[in-house]
């Protein structure tokens, strides 16, 4: 049985929703339109001379092999940044649960991080990171390893990879943490009973019942790592070395913001725009087959 | 009681905004931090204490490009500040935007008020002003890049601490030497593009690009590939190979490592003076950059960075009238040399630079007077007057990218050159369009 409200009133139930409906029109819809308008012209940084390009901010783009570059990163790094944090979230949350003595302080240190700003997690770990100064550098040295970021494209991926995953493994670790509570015990002592290891009760018990929560926190960590983390790219390499971190919006914030190019920076975004929308239409339609509700 | 408490603060208050009310507020956005900052508020006050009229409110707005964004956001939802200091790279932009701001000359010349641009130095007003030789900016905090150098390092090296290298052959086998000595980073640099490719070039009195430095027109090229250029760069890199030369970043990265006593050597702003002063644990001394001794002409003069201070549109001409009072007010001798002395930044008119000489601060200071001595080292020639490329935020990064290629062994000097001016000449190309 369904269990539904209905309102007698014609009116009160669009007067209810209105100011989520106005928010989301003025805050989501209304620059995403304003981002299409300028992507199609070539304004001056004042808006003092407009001119309509048509799809020249676009074909520009295309043009520029540097651009192309841009996505081959981009697509890297949101995929190192969402399983990552995924894997690491996951089995922060199965530990957690398994604590009997002190859960609490465990989950609120792990909670912590998502109270701290992108720009700040990034500056934090670029100290920790820094070339001559940084404690893990000192350590890395001690260890023999060469740690430069500011010159070795690989190792400043890796460190705005950790830096950004460390974002947002809270986040992931609350869903988590609330699925794993939600599956009945009785099913995995049954299990244990039948004399299946921890491992193999995971796998094949835990895991599949936890799918909806992770399907739903692929989504957002693959939204997240494609518009969230610019803060933290401009905090620590600014898209260096070369370009080995230029991911796609950390361009739209540089050209757009920084560098006063809105044309440029709206057709990136709106690119951006349609890749998030393609992608979140594949999730849907393929990877949430796989998912047992 | 109560209510004659009351009545008394309602008369305060209305004294105090009556008071408010007869002075005129004029709104000046700036990215001087930390003890600039104290010094610049310092002015303002100095002006306000002195006249009744007006009332300069400096507000610090973050980072250079964040003052101009948010500037650019103000004037587009239309309540700009008056007065906006931009930095070195965002004077074409500025420039461009002719219904956005008012040259500096017409409003000081509707005041009446005393201007003389030749008062400044020569690299200064030329990095301000159009080919007509009208200057549109007030030129407010200016540096240039600087060499220096670790006495200490060099003495336990075996050099003469008091003969720092002045060429970049001198410069390597100095450097050479300090490896030799145990010295981990031998040489680093701040600004990369700024001293590499732009002071480099105007250093050597080559083009960083056609129609003077993009001063005659926005149709400029970038000509930064030059057989210099690339010999200059692919240096840079071998050193980098061999472990004479530590990159540190594109901003002033440099300068911590160098007044941390990890690198000997280091080119960064003159403005790194008063933090390594601060840091420094070492004997140390500030030189002229080095040069290419075969380069016909060199050393010529560096050029400035910084910033100056813009002047924006759609005001009244009453506050236009305060603008040109503070102006007026900061192009005082004393004045400047009170900002130059207290910041580092280098004095910027041949008045208060006389001024400092003979109040014998260089005497106490060794080498302050170093900075405004290169920048004036020989007339500036159209090479070496400055630069002014649209877009130059997206232009430097372009050109910082592709040195970092260099750096890392990726690409060699040419392709990375000839990559930075196709790159750059693309931003250029969309300036022009858009400010047809």
């Amino acid at each position: 049985m369904e269990k539904r409200v209905v309102f007698r009133s014609a009116w009160l139930p669009y007067v209810l929703v209105a100011p989520q409906i106005v928010i989301t029109i003025l805050f989501f819809f209304w620059p995403a339109v304003q981002a299409v308008w300028f992507s199609f012209q070539l304004q001056d940084a004042f808006g003092l001379k407009t001119q309509f390009v048509g799809l020249q901010n676009f074909t520009a783009l295309f043009k520029d092999g540097n651009y192309l570059e841009s996505f081959k990163v981009t697509a890297l790094f949101s995929v190192l940044v969402a399983f990552s944090g995924l894997a690491v979230s996951l089995l922060f949350a199965t530990m957690a649960d398994r604590v009997v003595r002190g859960a609490l302080a465990y989950k609120t240190l792990l909670i912590w991080p998502y109270a701290v700003a992108p720009a700040i997690a990034g500056v934090l770990w670029a100290f920790l990171f820094a070339p001559s100064i940084g404690i893990v550098t000192y350590v890395l040295k001690g260890m023999g390893v060469d740690w430069n970021w500011i010159i070795k494209g690989d190792q400043a991926m890796l460190l705005v990879v950790i830096a950004s995953v460390w974002k947002q493994i809270s986040y992931n670790f609350l869903f988590f943490f609330a699925g794993l509570q939600s599956i009945p015990k009785s099913l995995i002592e049954a299990a244990a009973i039948d004399g299946a290891g921890p491992l193999r009760r995971f796998w094949t018990i835990v895991f599949p019942l936890l799918s909806p929560t992770t399907f739903f926190l692929l989504v957002v960590n693959i939204v997240y790592a494609f518009f969230d983390t610019f803060g933290v790219i401009d905090a620590t390499t600014q898209g260096g070395p070369g370009q080995a971190t230029n991911i796609l919006v950390y361009k739209v914030y540089h050209d757009g913001v920084k560098a006063a190019d809105l044309g440029g920076s709206s057709a990136q975004s709106v690119i951006l725009m349609v890749i998030v929308i393609a992608l979140t239409v594949v999730q849907f339609r393929f990877v949430e087959r796989r998912v047992q509700y | 009681m109560k209510i004659k408490n009351l009545a008394i603060a309602w008369l305060t208050f209305g004294l105090l905004s009556a008071n408010a009310h007869a002075q005129t507020e004029i709104q000046w956005w700036h990215s001087m931090g930390g003890a600039l900052g104290e010094a610049l508020n310092g002015l303002a006050n100095k002006f306000n204490a002195g006249q009744k009229d007006y009332k300069i409110v400096p507000t610090f707005k973050g980072s250079y490009p964040e003052s101009m964004t948010a500037a650019i956001a103000a004037f587009r939802a239309g309540n700009a500040p008056h007065l906006l200091q931009v930095f070195e790279v965002g004077t074409a932009t500025m420039m461009a935007a002719k219904g956005a701001i008012v040259p500096v000359a017409k409003v000081m010349g509707d005041a009446k008020e005393p201007f003389e641009p030749k008062a400044y130095l020569p690299t200064v007003t030329g990095y301000y002003s159009d080919l007509k030789g009208n200057m549109l900016s007030f030129p407010f905090n200016s540096s240039t890049v600087m060499f220096y150098i670790n006495k200490d390092a060099f003495k336990k090296a075996g050099l003469d601490p008091n003969k720092a290298p002045r060429t970049w052959k001198e410069l390597i086998a100095a450097a050479e030497k300090l490896k030799a000595s145990g010295q981990q980073c031998t040489y680093t640099t701040s600004w990369p593009s700024w001293m590499h490719i732009e002071n480099f070039s105007a250093w050597h009195n080559v083009p960083i690009g056609t129609r003077q430095n993009g001063m005659g027109g926005f149709d400029a090229q970038f000509s930064i590939n030059s057989p210099l250029h690339v010999r200059h760069i692919a240096m840079l890199g071998d050193m980098s190979k061999k472990g004479l030369f530590t990159y540190a970043g594109r901003t002033n990265q440099g300068d911590a490592k160098f007044s941390s006593g990890e690198c000997a050597m280091f080119s960064g702003s003159a403005g790194a003076q008063a933090g390594i002063k601060k840091a420094a644990s070492f004997d140390w001394s500030i030189n002229f950059i080095p040069y290419h001794d075969d380069v016909k002409g060199a050393p010529q003069n560096s050029i400035i960075g910084g910033a100056s201070i813009w002047i924006m549109g759609g005001k009244k001409p009453e506050e236009y009238k305060g603008v040109a009072k503070f102006m007026a007010f900061l192009s005082q001798p004393e004045i400047q040399m009170e900002w130059h002395t207290s910041t580092g930044y280098v004095p910027i008119t041949r008045a208060s630079y006389d001024l400092t000489r003979k109040s014998g601060f260089y005497d106490k200071n060794p080498g302050a007077d170093m900075p405004v001595r290169q920048l004036t080292n020989k007339a500036p020639t159209e090479n070496s007057k400055g630069l002014r490329f649209g877009n130059f935020v997206q232009g430097r990064t372009v050109i910082e990218e592709e040195l970092e290629a260099v750096f890392a062994g990726k690409k060699d000097a040419k392709t990375a050159l000839d990559e930075a001016v196709k790159r750059g000449n693309e931003i250029l190309r969309q300036f022009e369009a858009a400010n047809k």
